[in-house]
């Protein structure tokens, strides 16, 4: 049987999957998503959550970019809040608590309303690979389907493990199956493969619980959108969390089960995330803590069911239901899931370009969980990249990412590239050394003129994003206009405000950089600005960070010179004299693709990298005269 | 179809160093000219700001102008010839300014400082002949010997930071290290984890260690000032078998009997200082106990302390009896560490070895210098003071190949520590005026990486690693 051929082949429905599908399709590639049930496309496997700190980062870049998830959570959020607050724009972060099947159903409807996206189900038991190409995949009923470029976004399927105390199962998620044959195949291509660990609590019926001994925890007023085009109109009924808390007695109860535990036993072989760990590893590393916080989190606005995040646990049934019992408020829980531990395949993500397109293979991208990442956000923004370069390189047009400078997801993927990594791998703002610039309010800056290049940002969405730049360069230059000297009455109603006089003429923009000076005091003493807060702040938070960013900015442009120094593959460090044992093997397990990507494996030192320079030119002139 | 990938197009040919780079050109120590090279598109405008107004008219390219040299707050430092080289006809193919000062260490040092002060950086360890070469100026089949010149003065610039800081400096530096990384594991756990009840702002524990963290700072950074921790020169140890006439050597560098020269075995209990100059460059040389197995206490203890002294030098001669000189290539060759006792052998390489075969009249043989392999072989007799100079220039010329030396590590590490305290300062105001948390850990980020341009960098991933340990994180 033969099926029509695409220019683009994305293998899985997950977020990576689903951003991807929609923004090749987006750029006018062929487009087809193939998944084994179409009915868990958009499923959030684990919490019930979008965004958080560094997460939500990703979100917001990927929504400047004109992607799904942003837009889904806006119509799916039940709850909306925005994370450190008081701690400065460039680590706040918004968070939203998410109906699943709402969710579920917002993603499913673009995926369905998007020109140039076909859906099919089946699963993929093989990829066609002619040579060094792949050329399409083998499904499970024997269909072969070409195409020019594929991306595979299998999750935690490949090689799937579940295990609850001493059982342990195939399995993808709890409820589908693993890509067992795929997985086998995949494990003969020349990729390093390793297995990770990831977990999820049982879910609780919200009829068994006593929520008056619960702390209460609403979202924020005035509410946030996740997207830059999303409104609180479109935000469903919002919801309330609880906090409650684990005691002595279930820490009893845990450390009672520990021998029976797969984690403790070593039944598990996979690297759990440090920072997701499991109830009975908290318990076991942090012996002396007596109590750990559980946030209890609706699954939606029409199910019953309760995500108690905190306590993922892969501990035998019996002691679950224990130790979920010993707990305020769920003396009488009913659980209808049980919490569970998976493991599963995922591949070195030192053998991808920061395209993520395979080294060792033409046409094929990976993206999500199977490069070792952890999330829905990790996930998404990743999908985004690879549907784009996928869909990019159908059309053979240069490839694009983005820089370590430019967005979170640009950090994310250098990360993964130079440095691989050990455990499940997790967004933190600290990654990102330049946190400073890489903020949430100007994601659409960083990003969303690229986007509208690369053919993925709506008219509407560029509209919007013209607008609020015109108002931006508008009102700093009044600022920086306006003066402002030591002589005027201004001056001292100032000085009255905020309690330090005004000492040389200055403009608004120079008070705004004050760190007593925020809009208000402006607007008291100056008078009138009809900007709305999402303007206003950002300018302010520009001009709080200047100095800083300047700083930050030198440092980007010395990057950019180590970028621009591309490293042939074929590169032979060990011809390279001076460079440590431990640098060389270093630079032989990454095979960076620049020299900015050399100097950011760990280990490495200037001299080094200077060393490497010097034969780069040697062998660039050689080559170039021998032409 | 175009994209942002702007830096693609670029070639490594095309890559600019944007910094200005300044170092001396000269060998450390009382010479009698110090030549402090700049570098770089801001060389001439740097010299102009360093040099009474009205010089930029009066020079001419390649052409000795004698001019005044002014600290920032307009005191004459210098009297100095002033050169100018514009791009791309200099050493490095970019704009280049010499001054040629009156030598002494104090008086560079605060040329540099001025310059550093005006925007200048320190040369890394080979970058003059780095850039020389990036900019056409050395040909291409230098390509590896520039390759190595770069290895090998960064290893030397590494030994003899290491080597100039005396053991408290350093310890107190990887203290430094150490209690800064407790803190900004603090303040990026209370960003990134905010949901974890981690409050640092009212942990009085950590206010404390930011203050004993100042407190430790401005301690180790008077002591640098007033000179305690730092020394200059090249060090070196006289180490071998006993009565190999170590002690009879060091008498005759000096030339002075400043250790008990006897013909018993195990006669030189202490480590002997003394310091000579050859070209100006001071040269500290140790004595050292005749390394054996001994009951004796106090011969022990000599034992012990000559190890300690051969961890701190730039230079080991090993001295070998001309004697048992016989077969000497063949031993070297096979082992270099043939003539060591394995007591010190681990301390010694290729790199820092320098065999001194003495007792030559004995043998009736000539002074001389030869090479096995890497490693120097100089014949010399101490008691009759021949090949002495042979040794001495030896040292001095190769420690001077050898790089910039204990100098400008010194300075980089000093330099570090003085921008590690402006920036605590303003991290302190973002901390405790403006309450911005971002910028306070912004701010400790930049002191870490001062601190490890002495220590090494501590990356993002070891700080997750260290906030993993330290709290228990995840809902």
């Amino acid at each position: 049987m033969k099926h029509q051929e695409y220019d683009v082949i994305v293998i899985g429905g997950g977020h990576a999957g689903t951003e991807a599908a929609l923004v090749s399709a987006r750029m006018g590639s062929k487009t087809l998503l193939i998944t084994h049930n179409i009915d868990t496309v958009g499923q959030m496997s684990c919490n019930p959550a979008i965004g958080g700190i560094g997460k939500s980062h990703l979100v917001k870049e990927i929504d400047a970019l004109g992607g799904a998830m942003a837009i889904a959570t806006d119509y799916a959020g039940i709850q909306f809040r925005v994370l450190n607050a008081r701690k400065g724009p460039a680590v706040r972060a918004t968070r939203a608590q998410v109906d699943r099947s709402l969710y579920k159903a917002a993603i499913r409807r673009m995926v369905e309303e998007q020109p140039n996206l076909s859906l099919f189900q089946q699963a993929v038991d093989d990829l066609i690979v002619e040579g060094d190409n792949v050329t399409g995949v083998f499904t499970q009923m024997g269909l072969a389907i070409k195409a020019k470029k594929i991306v595979l976004t299998a999750g935690t399927f490949l090689g799937g493990k579940i295990h609850i105390g001493q059982t342990n199962y195939s399995g993808g998620r709890a409820g589908d199956p693993p890509a067992i044959r795929l997985a086998e195949r995949l494990r003969e291509l020349p990729l390093r493969v390793e297995r990770l660990k990831t977990g999820t609590p049982a879910r609780i019926d919200a009829k068994s619980v006593d929520f008056t001994c619960m702390e209460p925890q609403w979202g924020d007023t005035p509410t946030p959108n996740m997207s830059y085009l999303g409104s609180n109109e479109q935000h469903p009924e919002q919801i309330c969390c609880y906090i409650t808390h684990t005691n002595e007695r279930t820490h009893e109860i845990i450390r009672s089960g520990l021998d029976r535990s797969p984690l403790f036993s070593g039944a598990i072989e996979g690297v759990g995330p440090r920072y997701c760990p499991s109830i009975e590893d908290k318990i076991v590393r942090f012996s002396d803590k007596n109590s750990h916080q559980i946030f209890v989190e609706p699954e939606g606005l029409n199910s019953k069911e309760l995500y108690p995040n905190g306590i993922s646990t892969s501990l035998p049934y019996d002691v679950q239901l224990d130790l979920i019992h010993s707990i305020s408020g769920f003396e009488n829980a009913h659980v209808t899931r049980a919490g569970y531990a998976i493991e599963y395949d995922f591949f070195d993500p030192r053998d991808l370009e920061p395209t993520l397109a395979l080294k060792c293979l033409n046409n094929l991208y990976f993206a999500g969980q199977i490069n070792g990442t952890t999330g829905y956000e990790e996930a998404g923004a990743q999908g985004l990249l690879a549907g784009i370069n996928a869909s990019l390189a159908a059309q053979e047009k240069e490839a694009w990412y983005p820089k370590r400078n430019e967005a979170y997801m640009g950090v994310m993927v250098d990360d993964l590239v130079c440095m691989g990594t050990k455990e499940p791998y997790r967004m933190f703002t600290s990654r990102a050394e330049y946190r400073l610039m890489l903020r949430q309010d100007n994601a659409d800056e960083r990003l969303t003129q690229i986007g509208r290049k690369l053919g993925i940002v709506n008219d509407q969405r560029w509209a919007a994003y013209c607008k609020k730049q015109a108002l931006l360069a508008a009102e700093e230059k009044r600022l920086k206009d306006t003066w402002v000297h030591p002589s005027k009455p201004e001056a001292t109603e100032l000085e009255d405000l905020i309690g330090k006089p005004l000492r040389k003429e200055s403009t608004l923009y120079d008070l705004l950089r004050r760190p007593e000076v925020d809009y208000s005091v402006v607007r008291r003493v100056f008078g009138g600005c009809p900007l709305d807060d999402g303007i206003t702040d950002q300018i302010l938070y520009k001009a709080k960070y200047e100095g800083y960013i300047t700083r930050q900015n030198d440092e980007v442009k010395k990057m950019q010179g180590y970028e621009a120094i591309r490293i042939p593959t074929d590169f032979d460090y060990s011809s390279v004299k001076g460079l440590s044992n431990e640098l060389l093997q270093k630079l032989q397990e990454v095979y960076p693709g620049t020299l900015g990507q050399a100097s950011r494996i760990p280990g490495m030192t200037p001299a080094a990298i200077s060393i490497l320079m010097i034969y780069l030119k040697k062998m660039n002139q050689t080559t170039a005269n021998s032409i | 179809m175009t994209t942002n990938n702007t830096v693609q197009a670029q070639q490594p040919d095309g890559f600019v160093k944007n910094e200005t780079i300044i170092a001396i050109a000269t060998p450390s120590g009382r010479g009698g000219v110090g030549v402090i090279r700049i570098s770089g598109k801001d060389a001439l405008s740097l010299a102009l700001k360093m040099t009474p107004k009205g010089l930029g008219r009066n020079l001419t390219p390649r052409t000795a102008r004698l001019t005044k040299i002014f600290s920032t707050d307009g005191a004459l430092i210098d009297h100095a010839l002033v050169l100018y080289f514009p791009g791309p006809n200099s050493f490095t193919g970019e704009d280049v300014i010499e001054f040629h000062c009156h030598g002494g260490a104090v008086l560079l040092d605060f040329v540099i400082d001025t310059a550093l002060v005006h925007g200048a950086v320190l040369a890394k360890p080979g970058e003059f002949s780095e850039r020389a070469f990036h900019n056409n100026k050395i040909d291409l089949v230098q390509a590896e010997a520039i390759a190595d010149l770069i290895d090998s003065q960064t290893r030397q610039a590494v030994k003899s930071a290491a080597q100039s800081l005396q053991g408290r400096f350093s310890e107190r530096v990887t203290e430094l290290d150490e209690l800064l990384v407790r803190i900004r594991v603090y303040v990026e756990a209370c960003i990134d984890f905010t949901d974890e009840e981690i409050e640092f702002l009212t942990d009085s524990q950590l206010v404390k260690k930011f203050e004993v963290f100042e407190a430790l700072l401005d301690n180790t950074l008077n002591q640098a000032a007033q000179g305690q921790v730092l020394r200059d020169g090249i060090r070196m140890a006289l180490v071998g078998a006993p009565n190999v006439g170590k002690s009879s050597l060091l008498n005759a560098l000096v030339g002075d009997e400043v250790a008990i020269v006897t013909s018993i075995a195990g006669t030189t209990r202490d480590v002997l200082k003394e310091v000579i100059h050859i070209n100006g460059v001071p040269l500290h040389i140790s004595d050292t106990a005749g390394v054996r197995h001994s009951d004796d206490l106090v011969e022990q203890q000599g034992i012990k302390r000559t190890i300690a002294e051969v961890e701190k030098v730039d230079v080991i001669l090993c001295v070998v009896d001309a004697k048992e000189a016989d077969d000497i290539e063949i031993k070297l060759r096979d082992n270099h560490k043939n003539y060591l006792d394995e007591k010190v052998s681990h301390l010694v390489d290729e790199d820092n070895l320098v065999v001194v075969v003495n007792k030559i009249d004995s043998i009736a043989a000539l002074p001389k210098k030869t090479m096995v392999g890497k490693i120097p072989v100089v014949w010399v007799s101490a008691t009759q003071a021949l090949g002495l100079d042979l040794l001495t220039q030896h040292i001095v010329k190769e420690r001077h190949d050898a790089g910039e030396g204990a100098f400008s590590a010194r300075k980089r590490h000093l330099h570090a520590l003085e921008s590690l305290r402006t920036t605590l300062i303003t991290a302190k105001e973002q901390l405790y005026e403006a309450g911005a948390v971002e910028l306070f850990a912004e701010d400790l980020k930049q002191c870490q990486n001062l601190l490890g341009t002495i220590t090494g960098a501590v990356s993002a991933d070891d700080l997750l690693g260290k906030i993993f340990s330290s709290f228990c994180i995840g809902k």
